[in-house]
């Protein structure tokens, strides 16, 4: 293929709109999904004569989520006004950021192909969404709602550090986690809560110099991301291979077909003219305030997935999994309150509750499961009160009930049973049943006595100690 | 006689004694521009039926004889550019013809608190672009001392309707000398606010940088009473600054010895006619008699402040009048044949032939590759400037000057020069870029067209300009001058 004689360069700007109550420049509700332009004003509807006020929430969580992308937050920050005509914009200029934004210089760690790798990131400034527009069929008219106008977002610039496709994704899924760590935003890819444009080009391996990019627009999700960019490395490959030049310019990622088609070329880029907005005065950002959002940050997934390989003895695999949701690492350290056993609260998460998640297309938001009840089982299992087999019924309710462990025990008469003097009667009643496999048995067909256990388990709904089930088995067979 | 012509306490007696209503001066109001406003020109839009209701409802208060302000029951007019909830607000546009705002300036309300009646929205150059009112897109507004003259601009209307008795005060916005030259051209005082001191929420921008309101009154005293009513620190405006407010009316002591008077040379040299020069001088010679001191000084970047000015308030411009695009409200030209055509054709239609001019100036300015060279460069010779009025602060309470470089000119003498025009700011401009106060008062009278006296103090110092003002008009008689009409 093609591909292998280029190295793919990829950069990303991503928006993510900060979950604030009220609009960046007014005090308009920023809830999702109200009827349309319900949620206006004079300000945000851009009537002659207002004026921005900013949110201090906004800045806030703009600060939080450099400080977690480990950018350098400014002393001064100031507004610039971006200026274009277009519905969706009532005032024709959004309110941005230009060379004064909230955060420069920072960096993020990703996991692809188990090896770590650092992505630069530029800067994170803070901006207001645009309106919505809706085109009517037969395109005589559109339809604009501005509720979404004024909403916070942060614009996060990557360095042009990305390579692959893959990479690519574990940046996103990286991005979206440390979001959510510090809960600034839902960043929800399909509901427009973080939405990604990529800049690509391609240049022969060795090649110090960029080749020329296109930008990608319109991937609203991880997958078109990555097959937004696959199409694109392989459509730049073959006109370079065909010894053309690839053109600067935006294209649209269609989703239907899997291709990019020109938007614009670079003649027909805006000049947007960006100047400081004269309506808002410069952000000063003192060290105290810099320090109180810092201590409002909770430790952060690589910190976290350090600790858990070190301090529990995770696999990396597993810690990277369980802390790239601070859900699930909550989760597990919540569980830990309970029990000693990291590892199998671990394979529990990893195992029988993610797998449950995926089973039954769930988020982990859905099931009714605590960590306290992981916690509580697993010590169940420990003291032998209950078998693994036990284990899954008792797991299986927690996520469905959210009911502890004991309590559900107790309900559903789950207690393994270790007394042997009642289990010897089943014993002996199951070889009684079986005289073929006991034969077998005798016969050097050691396998057979599976079969017997099986058998017991199924006698006893599953709820016989294993172990001594085995040995009391052996004994009388032996006899 | 006018009920206008009483002062503030008389005004307030006779409604308290009930010898006055404010239904009568209301009634006043709209009798004298009945009698008027055919010649002068100087509303766009009248509120008679809601400021007769609204006068009702006062003379209830007042008949339940609660305590009421200075400024209760005065009839005041309003320039069109500031936003009145449920009153037509053109900007002297055709573009906003039918723009009926759905929300009050803050000093709307501001002025609703003391109790005055809004009789109307006054006439201005277009989106306050210009210096002469003939901007206005309906009609230009005359000089009450002669209707073949400009009352000055963009505050023409608010300067026209105080001199010519329809209102008892008015509210204009200053960007480069909106309120002080028209108060100059019509004999009037004006007071143009340190730049952050009154809200500029509601006020339709033109320069967001430079835009100020202020009052167009008969005498300094309602002008200290009126920017008391309208100034504060208002959170809907950040760049309205935080200050303590001190009580204006309290700094008119008429006591100005000792008071150090600047007087820049360059606002006294080419250009200026030698009848304002030896007005302005004879003021200085009654500062003198009154125990200032005066010397000349120079403000070395001055001649830099109309370019300056042109290229940031331009700027500014561009980018605060892009919202009016034929899409939410104003006019929507006919017959588009895509969103490009809705907006060049809306635009192409609605705006004047300065406010295009001055779009495209700043348009130009703010792109890229001239950025630099015109917009950043600007903004640092605004900070020289600025710099000059620091240096002559440290050693002058005030700075003193003419106005306009002339009287009022003829209507039609100066339209096709725009250049020209632009020059009849240089004395009001560098305050302007500088932030700091200033008033014109009358100081005299050239061919039966009055002269304007421009007194500007440090920033958030307005006492001190109202002080120097108001003693001035103590000794003097120019104030007391009414046009014929």
């Amino acid at each position: 293929m093609t591909t292998n004689k280029y190295e793919t360069v990829v950069g990303l700007e991503v928006h993510v709109e900060l979950h604030t109550n009220s609009k960046i420049f007014c005090g308009c509700s920023t809830e999702f999904g109200a009827p349309a332009n319900s949620h206006t004003c004079p300000v945000c509807l851009g009537h002659p004569g207002v004026l921005p006020v900013l949110n201090r929430q906004a800045v806030e969580y703009a600060m939080k989520a450099s400080m977690a992308l480990n950018c350098q937050v400014a002393d001064i920050s100031k507004f610039d006004r971006k200026n274009y005509f277009y519905p969706d914009s009532p005032k024709a200029y959004q309110i941005s950021q230009y060379d004064q934004p909230i955060g420069e210089h920072g960096y993020i760690d990703i996991e692809v192909n188990g090896e770590t790798k650092r992505i630069g990131i530029t800067r994170v400034h803070l901006e207001e969404d645009a309106g919505k527009l809706t085109h009517i069929d037969g395109g005589y008219a559109s339809l604009v709602d501005f509720n979404r106008v004024g909403t916070p977002l942060i614009e996060i610039v990557s360095e042009p550090d990305i390579r692959t496709p893959e990479e690519a994704k574990a940046y996103l899924e990286k991005l979206r986690s440390i979001m959510l760590y510090c809960d600034v935003s839902d960043v929800k890819m399909e509901e427009g809560s973080m939405r990604c444009d990529a800049n690509i080009s391609l240049r022969p391996y060795g090649q110090e110099q960029f080749g020329i990019r296109a930008e990608l627009k319109n991937m609203n999700s991880l997958r078109n991301v990555v097959r937004g960019l696959e199409y694109e490395q392989i459509r730049q490959a073959e006109i370079l291979d065909a010894g053309g030049e690839v053109v600067q310019e935006t294209r649209r990622y269609d989703d239907a077909s899997g291709k990019t088609f020109s938007m614009r070329g670079k003649e027909e880029a805006h000049d947007y003219r960006y100047f400081p907005d004269p309506d808002l005065v410069k952000i000063h950002i003192s060290q105290e305030w810099k320090d109180a959002v810092h201590a409002s940050i909770p430790e952060l997934p690589d910190s976290r997935k350090a600790r858990y390989t070190a301090e529990y003895e995770l696999s990396s695999y597993d810690a990277e999994v369980i802390t790239s949701s601070i859900v699930l690492a909550d989760l597990f350290e919540e569980s830990l309150k309970y029990t000693k056993d990291a590892k199998g609260a671990a394979n529990w998460i990893m195992g029988d509750l993610l797998g449950y998640l995926n089973q039954n297309n769930k988020e982990l938001s859905e099931v009714a499961l605590t960590g306290q009840g992981l916690g509580e089982m697993l010590e169940l299992l420990a003291k032998g009160t209950i078998n693994g087999k036990i284990a899954k019924t008792v797991f299986k309710t927690m996520l469905e009930t959210g009911k502890l462990p004991q309590q559900i025990v107790e309900e559903q008469g789950l207690v393994q049973i270790s007394d042997e003097g009642a289990l010897l009667a089943i014993v002996d009643a199951v070889i009684e049943r079986n005289p073929q496999s006991v034969e077998d048995y005798r016969a050097g067909k050691e396998k057979a006595i599976g079969f017997l256990v099986g058998q017991l388990m199924k006698e006893t709904k599953g709820k016989a100690n294993p172990a001594l089930v085995n040995k009391l088995l052996v004994d009388r067979l032996q006899l | 006689m006018s009920p206008f012509e009483l002062s503030l306490q008389e005004v307030g007696a006779k409604l308290r004694s009930k010898e006055l209503s404010v239904t009568e001066l209301v009634d006043a109001s709209y009798k004298r521009i009945a009698q008027t406003d055919d010649t002068i020109k100087a509303f766009i839009t009248l509120n008679e039926q809601e400021a007769r209701k609204q006068a009702g409802e006062l003379d209830q208060k007042l008949a339940s004889s609660e305590a009421q302000g200075a400024l209760f029951g005065l009839p005041a007019g309003i320039k069109d550019n500031i936003v009145t909830e449920g009153l037509l607000t053109t900007c002297a546009s055709q573009f906003l013809n039918n723009y009926n705002p759905i929300y009050d300036a803050t000093v709307t309300r501001k002025l609703r608190d003391a109790g005055t009646v809004t009789i109307g929205k006054l006439n201005m150059d277009e989106f306050a672009m210009g210096g002469s009112n003939e901007n206005s897109s309906f009609y230009a507004t005359r000089n009450p001392w002669n209707s073949e003259y400009v009352p000055g601009g963009s505050s023409g209307g608010s300067a026209a309707a105080v001199a010519a008795g329809q209102v008892y005060f008015s509210l204009g916005s200053d960007t480069g000398g909106s309120i002080r030259q028209p108060a100059a051209y019509c004999g009037i005082v004006g007071l143009k606010p340190t730049y952050g001191l009154v809200s500029r929420f509601g006020l339709v921008a033109f320069a967001s940088s430079l835009d100020q309101i202020g009052p167009l009154t008969k005498n300094v005293e309602d002008a200290a009473h009126v920017l008391q009513a309208i100034a504060g620190y208002d959170a809907s405006d950040t760049t309205s600054a935080n200050v303590a407010i001190p009580n204006y009316s309290e700094a008119l002591t008429g006591d100005v010895k000792g008071l150090r008077i600047a007087v820049p040379k360059e606002y006294l040299g080419e250009g200026i006619d030698p009848r304002v020069k030896e007005a302005v001088m004879n003021a200085l010679k009654t500062y003198e008699s009154l125990g200032a001191t005066w010397e000349e000084v120079s403000l070395p970047h001055t001649e830099y402040a109309i370019a300056t000015y042109y290229l940031l308030a331009s700027s500014e411009a561009s980018s605060n009048l892009a919202r009016f695009d034929g899409v939410r409200y104003g006019v929507r030209a006919d017959n588009p044949e895509n969103l490009i055509d809705l907006y060049r054709k809306s635009r192409s239609q609605g705006f004047g032939p300065e406010v295009k001019r001055r779009i495209m100036l700043g348009t130009y300015a703010l792109s890229s590759g001239y950025y630099d060279a015109y917009y950043l460069k600007a903004q640092k010779v605004r900070t020289l400037i600025k710099q000059d009025f620091d240096q002559v602060f440290e050693k002058y309470d005030l700075v003193i000057g003419p106005t306009a470089p002339t009287t009022a000119f003829r209507i039609g003498e100066q339209v096709g020069d725009p250049l020209t025009m632009y020059l009849n700011d240089i004395c009001t401009i560098p305050v302007s870029l500088a932030g700091i106060p200033a008033i014109s008062i009358p100081c005299g009278q050239a061919d039966g067209l009055p002269i304007g006296m421009q007194i500007i103090g440090k920033a958030f110092d307005e006492s001190t300009v109202l002080r120097a003002a108001h003693a001035f008009e103590a000794n003097t008689e120019f104030h007391k001058q009414r046009p014929t009409l």
